[in-house]
């Protein structure tokens, strides 16, 4: 942590309200159609005059969000463990696991609602299959950067497979576990959003009826909260990466 | 004393496949026997091979040709026969610095209560119990090389291997490991093989020298120093240590001719 606070959240908060108030001040000088790009003093008063929609809409969609990247989490780092077995499973497997990487959220979407029916299961599904591929990538990568003189340490000692694992290859992959996990925050918001969309519930159902509504003063403020709680997971995961990192990893230590 | 263990290689071959250079031979026909507690160091110029020695006597790897004997009795001993220290400290960074001593006995499925005194002693021993709590990337190069010496001898190994340990410190802290090991071999009385590629060290530490050539590595010198046992830094400085600092240099050379 900075010593100065201020000096770190200042910036971005000045550049926040000058860029709302110029919005606020073009909007109104060209008179754009409200229909088309509403002033923010509009979006604001949607915000919080139909919190009573939007904020519920945001807990579905969080916790969608929640369970999807804990799954790809855990999935993730397992799947990343399996595949650095050896090189022979890699080679027969990462090719698939690419697959999550490149699949269109948008184009299966409809599909995880066939498999899991309309509702969360298909929101979870969708979050989960588009923030997996960074924290199989990113795992596995930490996984086989283990420095090998430290690996003939554990060989030396009769060390088990299991106990390499857990007190050699995975604490070393934990700072790549985290990078991928930061990377996922963001993807599984956009997922459970997209799934929303087709599947139903949350904000991204709130967003498309406000929509045909023609109040895109509350498409806004629905964008808004969707960035909100995209940020808020990001500041969490960092949160939770400089706690576990920050006696030993240069990526988190103290400057 | 005398808790060290004997150990030979006899006509050990050793190669390995290479993209840029094909067939590299490391090691060509070594024969080497060492005696129960002596002090024995490898020197040869980078990349001679003197590794691959080490490990192959650490049981990390095998040789085409030849045979390793004598570790086979010392896997009878109270800890683990062996332990090995590196070029670089290799701690783990996530540890603090008695976490990390304790980590071959925690490997070797010791009660935590014993781990817990043992590597308390380690670390006194290398004079770090002031250090103990802290983790590796809050010590100094030479901290961090004295937390890996204190591992090493946790276990109370019978042979004790270094890997160039002291090559990337600063002259002052080296000499003061130096200082460090050799007082720590004589009161534990273990064998100890320590590969270096610095004349000086060799003649300062050891009671013998083994010179290996350029690749392949072959044994130019085997050479035991007509030194004292008590050794100083005013050591340094006398004639006898300075005769011995030539013999040293000119075996280097013939084995960097030779090939």
């Amino acid at each position: 942590m900075s010593a100065r606070p201020l000096a770190r959240v200042l910036p971005p908060v000045a550049t926040f309200v000058v860029g709302v108030a110029l919005a606020e001040v073009v909007i109104r000088a060209l008179d754009v159609s409200p229909l088309i790009l509403p002033r923010p003093s509009a979006v604001f008063a949607a915000a919080t005059q139909e919190a009573g929609t939007l904020l519920p809409a945001l807990a579905a969609t969080a916790r969608a969000v929640l369970i999807g990247l804990a799954l790809s989490g855990s999935l993730g780092v397992a799947a990343a463990v399996g595949l650095a077995a050896s090189p022979w499973i890699q080679r027969a497997f990462y090719p698939y696991a690419i697959f999550f990487q490149i699949v269109p959220i948008v184009a299966i979407a409809p599909l995880l609602v066939i498999w899991f029916g309309y509702g969360p299961r298909a929101v979870v599904a969708a979050a989960f299959v588009v923030s997996i591929f960074p924290v199989i990538a990113n795992t596995l990568a930490g996984l086989l950067s283990v420095d090998p003189a430290l690996s003939d340490l554990f060989r030396l000692y009769g060390a088990s497979a299991l106990a390499t694992l857990w007190k050699l290859r995975l604490p070393w992959a934990l700072p790549y576990v985290f990078t991928g996990l930061r990377i996922a925050a963001g993807l599984a918001v956009i997922g459970a959003i997209v799934g929303e969309f087709v599947g139903g519930g949350g904000l991204g159902i709130l967003v498309t009826s406000a929509m045909r509504q023609q109040r895109t003063d509350l498409v806004f403020a629905a964008v808004g909260y969707a960035s909100l709680l995209g940020l808020a997971l990001f500041a969490a995961v960092g949160f939770a990466s400089r706690l576990a990192l920050r006696h030993w990893h240069a990526s988190e230590t103290e400057r | 004393m005398g808790r060290g263990v004997a150990f030979a290689l006899e006509g050990v071959h050793r190669s390995f496949r290479s993209d840029a250079e094909g067939e590299v031979r490391a090691l060509a026909g070594i024969d080497l026997a060492v005696a129960a507690g002596s002090f024995v160091a490898l020197l040869g110029p980078s990349g001679c091979g003197k590794s691959t020695l080490l490990r192959l006597v650490a049981g990390l790897d095998r040789p085409d040709r030849g045979v390793v004997r004598g570790l086979e009795a010392a896997a009878t001993g109270d800890g683990a026969p062996l332990a090995m220290v590196f070029q670089d400290a290799e701690l783990l960074p996530w540890r603090d610095v008695l976490a990390n001593v304790a980590l071959p006995l925690e490997l070797l499925g010791r009660p935590a209560a014993e781990r817990a005194r043992v590597a308390e002693e380690a670390v006194a021993q290398v004079g770090l119990a002031d250090a103990r709590r802290r983790h590796p990337g809050e010590l100094s190069g030479g901290m961090r090389m004295r937390v890996s010496l204190a591992r090493a001898l946790a276990t109370r190994p019978r042979l004790l291997l270094l890997d160039e340990p002291f090559a990337a410190l600063d002259e002052l802290t080296r000499m003061a490991l130096d200082d460090q090991l050799r007082r720590l071999w004589r009161e534990a009385g273990i064998t100890v093989l320590f590969v270096t590629h610095s004349i000086a060290e060799a003649a300062y530490l050891a009671e013998r020298v083994v010179v290996l050539s350029r690749r392949p590595g072959r044994v130019v010198l085997d050479h035991t120093l007509a030194l004292p046992v008590e050794r100083t830094h005013e050591l340094r400085a006398e004639a006898a240590f300075a005769r011995e600092l030539g013999v040293l240099q000119d075996a280097l050379r013939r084995g960097a001719a030779s090939a």
